[in-house]
């Protein structure tokens, strides 16, 4: 008699989660697929192709307007997958989610609408060495326009936040701080509760860009007390053009609007207009309705594998390809902060990073190489780019494997 | 590994990456610009000095990049150095046709043998990604010669 317990089902099952992934099975150059670059963009499952084709094939209508049922229904359906992002992400309301096209645009809202309604000259605002660009740009353009100081928080050699550092740059003259939660580049995960808690005692509003660390970890707004948080559907399995803006209903509701047209309105005369309630007020305009129902089939999908279990299989793969990695001759990896997210990013000392990716790639291995949208950082370490290989829910150690031997291909033309 | 990969990564190729000719400032020089590829963070400068008649008399470079974008560059010293204006600027069309895939005829008249030389790089037609390395520092030696600072290639 065989006795089934529960523990001996895994937990996660990556070789049946790689089968919902159609590109996973096609060829590159003659190679299979070995995708590694799922923190620029993760590929998507069937279950949220599937669901943009039955959007577009059975239910598609404009949102918010039609008094008919296929329009009753995809507004049913779009306001559904806010609803799904709100318990996501422990937000109190529903309607402190804000639908944007990506993390970029919803950082530039906060800067466009709260930063240019609440920030004056003067005002400090911190960010980190480790930000992504689209976490500095915006910024700088405030502060080109409107007079607020721009201050940076360091992090060390090994990539890690500096909270001392970040305490002595903090003073009753900051106003916001904005970070990224998890580093594209490093992989370090910041200490966001201390972060938090120290902002609100200096009296500053904190906005995290968490782009890299939904993807990895249950995140908690409300007992975070985070004040923004930032991130995109595309890299968490779901459509491009569908990004979340999360932000405290008493500082949404005091903001200006971002963008003015339709859908953002109660009432317009040709002379005035009044705003429409959260969440409408920042989303003018027809919104990008079949990617934001597909990102609530994402979110179904992530929750079903549950965010536990993936972060677990992934931080395994990282700590194997750390020790794979590292027995390369000539590797130095760039970031290796504890606790890490699963992106491991380095330099070999015989090859530059484009090419160690146009040789990888003819096995079939892709990779990013470059700056990562993050050239302060580059500045920081010293060099022009790096390599970086990241980590999805539907990565294996074989692909690590495949990688290490793609490296070993570069080692034999630079070596 | 690969043919495809020998054909880009030629001896020549990494030769001229590891020890590039012609790496250093230029202190008599008439024209220099400066050459950014943001997708990659390639950064260089070329240095021309010009004589009176504009023919190359000297041309150097400095800066970092991968191994197609560095080779690109020495090599392109080499077969710049003694030329008039007007062959550089012929042999930066063909030598762009080339890397592009797009070569119509045979080279330019007395250009043939210089463009031979540099045909060892014409396997990145093969990589779209990788044109603009190959090109880079042509680019930037045009902007010198047209009296721009700087040139970026994205």
């Amino acid at each position: 008699m065989t006795v089934m317990t529960a523990t001996n089902e895994p937990k996660f099952d990556v070789d049946a989660v790689r089968k919902d992934f159609p590109i996973l099975s096609r060829q590159v150059h003659g190679k299979k697929l070995v995708f590694l670059d799922s923190a620029a963009s993760a590929q998507k499952p069937r279950q949220v192709i599937d669901t943009l084709r039955s959007v577009y094939e059975d239910e598609y209508a404009n949102v918010h307007r039609g008094a008919y049922f296929l329009s009753e229904q995809a507004t049913s359906r779009y306001e559904g997958a806010r609803e799904k992002v709100r318990e996501f992400i422990g937000a109190a309301h529903a309607h402190e989610i804000i639908f944007t096209r990506n993390a970029t645009e919803s950082i530039n809202l906060v800067a466009r609408s709260y930063g240019k309604e609440f920030l004056k000259a003067g005002d400090e605002v911190i960010i980190s060495e480790l930000e992504h660009h689209s976490n500095i740009v915006p910024w700088q353009m405030l502060r080109d326009e409107i007079g607020i100081v721009l201050k940076t928080t360091p992090i060390s050699d090994a990539g890690e936040f500096l909270l001392d550092d970040f305490k002595a740059v903090l003073s009753d003259r900051t106003k916001l701080v904005a970070l990224a939660h998890m580093s594209n580049v490093l992989g370090t995960i910041l200490p966001v509760r201390e972060i938090i808690d120290l902002s609100h005692a200096a009296g500053a509003k904190v906005l995290l860009d968490g782009c890299q660390s939904v993807v990895h970890q249950p995140v908690d707004m409300v007992g975070l007390g985070c004040d923004f948080y930032a991130f995109s559907g595309h890299k968490l399995y779901g459509p491009s053009g569908i990004g979340v803006l999360y932000g405290r209903e008493e500082l949404l509701d005091a903001m200006p609007p971002f963008l003015g047209g339709g859908d953002m309105i109660s009432s317009v005369t040709l002379e005035q207009s009044k705003w429409a309630k959260l969440p409408h007020k920042f989303e003018a305009g027809t919104p990008a309705i079949a990617p934001t129902i597909g990102l609530g089939a994402a979110l179904d999908y992530v929750n079903a594998l549950g965010l536990e279990n993936i972060g677990a299989h992934e931080a395994e793969l990282l700590a194997y390809a750390n020790q794979q990695l590292a027995q390369i001759p000539g590797l130095t990896l760039i970031g290796t902060a504890p606790g890490k997210g699963s992106v491991i990013s380095f330099t070999l000392d015989c090859a530059h990073p484009h090419d160690i990716a146009t040789i990888v790639d003819r096995s079939g291995v892709a990779v990013r190489a470059g700056h990562h949208c993050a050239q302060p950082l580059m500045q920081r370490f010293g060099i022009p780019a790096a390599t970086r290989a990241s980590f999805g829910l539907y990565n294996r150690r074989d692909e690590v494997d495949a990688l290490v031997d793609a490296l070993g291909q570069v080692r034999e033309i630079f070596g | 590994m690969s043919n495809e990969l020998r054909e880009l990564y030629q001896e020549v190729i990494l030769d001229h990456g590891r020890t590039p000719r012609n790496f250093r400032d230029l202190e008599k020089a008439t024209a220099q610009a400066f050459g950014n590829n943001p997708l990659c963070g390639d950064q260089l400068t070329v240095y021309l000095a010009l004589g009176a008649d504009r023919k190359v008399e000297d041309v150097t470079f400095k800066g970092n990049g991968c191994a197609i974008s560095v080779a690109s560059a020495s090599l392109m010293t080499e077969a710049l150095k003694g030329k008039s204006e007007g062959d550089v600027r012929a042999l930066y069309k063909a030598f762009h046709a080339m890397c592009t895939g797009e070569e119509t005829g045979p080279a330019p008249e007395g250009e043939d043998d210089a463009l031979e030389k540099l045909r060892v790089l014409s396997g990145v037609a093969e990589y779209p990604t990788r044109v603009k390395c190959a090109t880079l520092a042509w680019h930037t030696m045009a902007a010198a010669l047209d009296g721009e600072q700087e040139v970026t290639t994205e």
